[in-house]
């Protein structure tokens, strides 16, 4: 099993209702935020593009905040999933140094919090809170080993890519292009 | 043109908009760890060439100061981390893919065998010392005979301790400025540096300072030559790596690198070696306060700056 997400960049309108779903559903602390949305301007006037991007942890099947860890409080669970747990976390800021996209944060209570793929609800079945509440439905998720999965059938049909996939570390957050 | 903005408004603290996660603790820790381990070095290398009566400030007397100098980088370790309460999970877990493991590992290691080396010349502070205890008499005469173990166990966990204060930043190839391997062979060298100029200010006989001035002036020049290399390597490299040497070469770090930690740290204390060994009369402290300086100064630049090199996000519009 190898659980990854798709985000259709032509689709997206950057509402930011995934941020707020996400902050409602795992109840992530006022002012801080797992996922986030990215606008990009390309080019030069007037030939220019835009992108816009929904973003949050890559959840890296090489994943270099799980190998710098000094506790093993971060941690990746069946699917691929990178957790991390806040009794072995002692909150020294090396897995939030190592992550090439900045997707982990310092909880105010002190461990390192970061996106879980909503995994409390993955395992009820349900699909994280972002893909489930996006108004144009430009989130696609599911297991990559299961050809038929939303995110399988997306990723065959459309071009796509990952976030610096150079920095080694690759990552199971693809966007469509 | 290329131009990323946060739409959402991400603004995580210490994370956005610069990575801001290691303060002073970090830094302050890498030198004082880099100090001790440059002393704990030269006083093992010392005992183990039989050179103890020749030498005694450095194999007798500077070691005295690493146990404080390894306590309070601990202290400084123990601020930095925000989970305070389960700081022991560090000693329940061996990660061998962790810099920060091996580093707390060591330590474990090289405290108390600098506790150790101390409570063996204690008498040479103190001379009318008493144990008091038996078993604390058997346990010094213990290790006085094995005196030559002790020495080895510190000569080797001394350089582990020196290199691994670089090699815990450079193992971040998310921070292309850190991700270089040159980091560990320069703090080490740095670490020595700073110890040389400990052993300076503490020794009283004129053929150990001497001696040292020579050995600092030798590791001054391989820390140039390694700051160098480290540049020439960044700007053969790929972007962000090209981008990481830029902040240092008409970036916001390049006043304070090349001040305080090339010219003031090295250079200037460097003129002053030379000039003392050329029998000009020159305090021996003023060169050794540079150097431990400069030392202090390299590792909060590097922490610091490494944190504002990234691979996303750049702030910085980069004309294609």
């Amino acid at each position: 099993m190898r659980y990854a997400m798709a985000v259709d960049t032509k689709k997206c309108v950057g509402c930011s209702d995934c941020v707020v779903a996400c902050q409602t559903e795992n109840k992530v602390p006022i002012g801080y935020c797992r996922d986030w949305v990215v606008e990009v301007i390309d080019g030069t006037y007037p030939q220019l593009e835009a992108e816009i991007r929904s973003e949050r942890c890559n959840h890296c099947s090489n994943a270099p905040c799980v190998r710098c860890c000094p506790t093993g409080a971060s941690h990746i669970v069946n699917g691929g999933i990178v957790l991390v747990t806040p009794g072995k976390c002692i909150g020294c800021g090396a897995c939030i140094a190592s992550c090439p996209y900045d997707a982990r944060y310092p909880h105010p209570e002190g461990y390192v919090d970061k996106c879980t793929f909503c995994q409390h609800r993955i395992v009820k079945g349900m699909i994280p809170a972002c893909a489930a509440v996006c108004p144009t439905r430009c989130i696609y998720f599911g297991d990559l080993d299961d050809p038929n999965s939303d995110v399988s059938v997306k990723l065959k049909k459309r071009k796509s890519k990952t976030l610096i996939p150079e920095a080694g570390t690759r990552p199971q957050l693809y966007f469509l292009i | 043109m290329r131009e990323e903005i946060i739409v959402s408004g991400r603004m995580n603290p210490m994370v956005d908009p610069l990575l801001n996660i290691w303060h002073w603790q970090i830094p302050l820790y890498l030198f004082l760890g880099g100090l001790a381990a440059g002393i704990l070095f030269f006083a093992a290398l010392y005992f183990i060439n039989g050179k103890e009566k020749e030498y005694p400030s450095v194999v007798r007397m500077a070691p005295f100061i690493t146990p404080f100098l390894l306590i309070l980088g601990l202290i400084a370790l123990f601020i930095d981390l925000r989970h305070k309460a389960f700081f022991w999970q560090l000693y329940v877990h061996i990660r061998l893919q962790s810099p920060m493991s091996w580093g707390a590992w060591t330590l474990m290691v090289i405290t108390p065998v600098s506790f150790i080396w101390c409570a063996l010349h204690i008498r040479d502070l103190f001379p009318a010392w008493d144990w008091k205890f038996t078993w604390l008499k058997d346990l010094e005469q213990f290790f006085n005979r094995n005196k030559k173990a002790v020495a080895w166990v510190m000569l080797l966990y001394s350089i582990v301790l020196g290199i691994y204060t670089g090699i815990l930043l450079s193992a971040f190839n998310a921070r292309p400025l850190w991700n270089t391997s040159i980091l560990g062979p320069l703090f080490l060298a740095s670490g020595l540096s700073a110890g040389a100029a400990s052993i300076l200010i503490l020794s009283r006989k004129k053929s150990e300072r001497k001696l040292f001035a020579k050995i600092d002036l030798i590791l001054i020049g391989i820390e140039l030559f390694l700051i160098i290399h480290m540049f020439m390597g960044f700007l053969a490299s790929t972007q962000v790596q090209i981008d990481a040497a830029k902040m240092f070469l008409g970036g916001p770090y390049t006043m304070s690198f090349w001040i305080f930690v090339v010219i003031l740290g090295m250079i200037f204390p460097a003129i002053l070696e030379i000039m003392e060994l050329r029998r000009f009369h020159i305090p021996a402290i003023l060169p050794a306060i540079l150097v431990l300086f400069g030392s202090l100064m390299l590792r909060l630049i590097v922490v610091h700056a490494g944190q504002a090199s990234r691979w996303l996000y750049l702030f910085e519009i980069h004309k294609q």
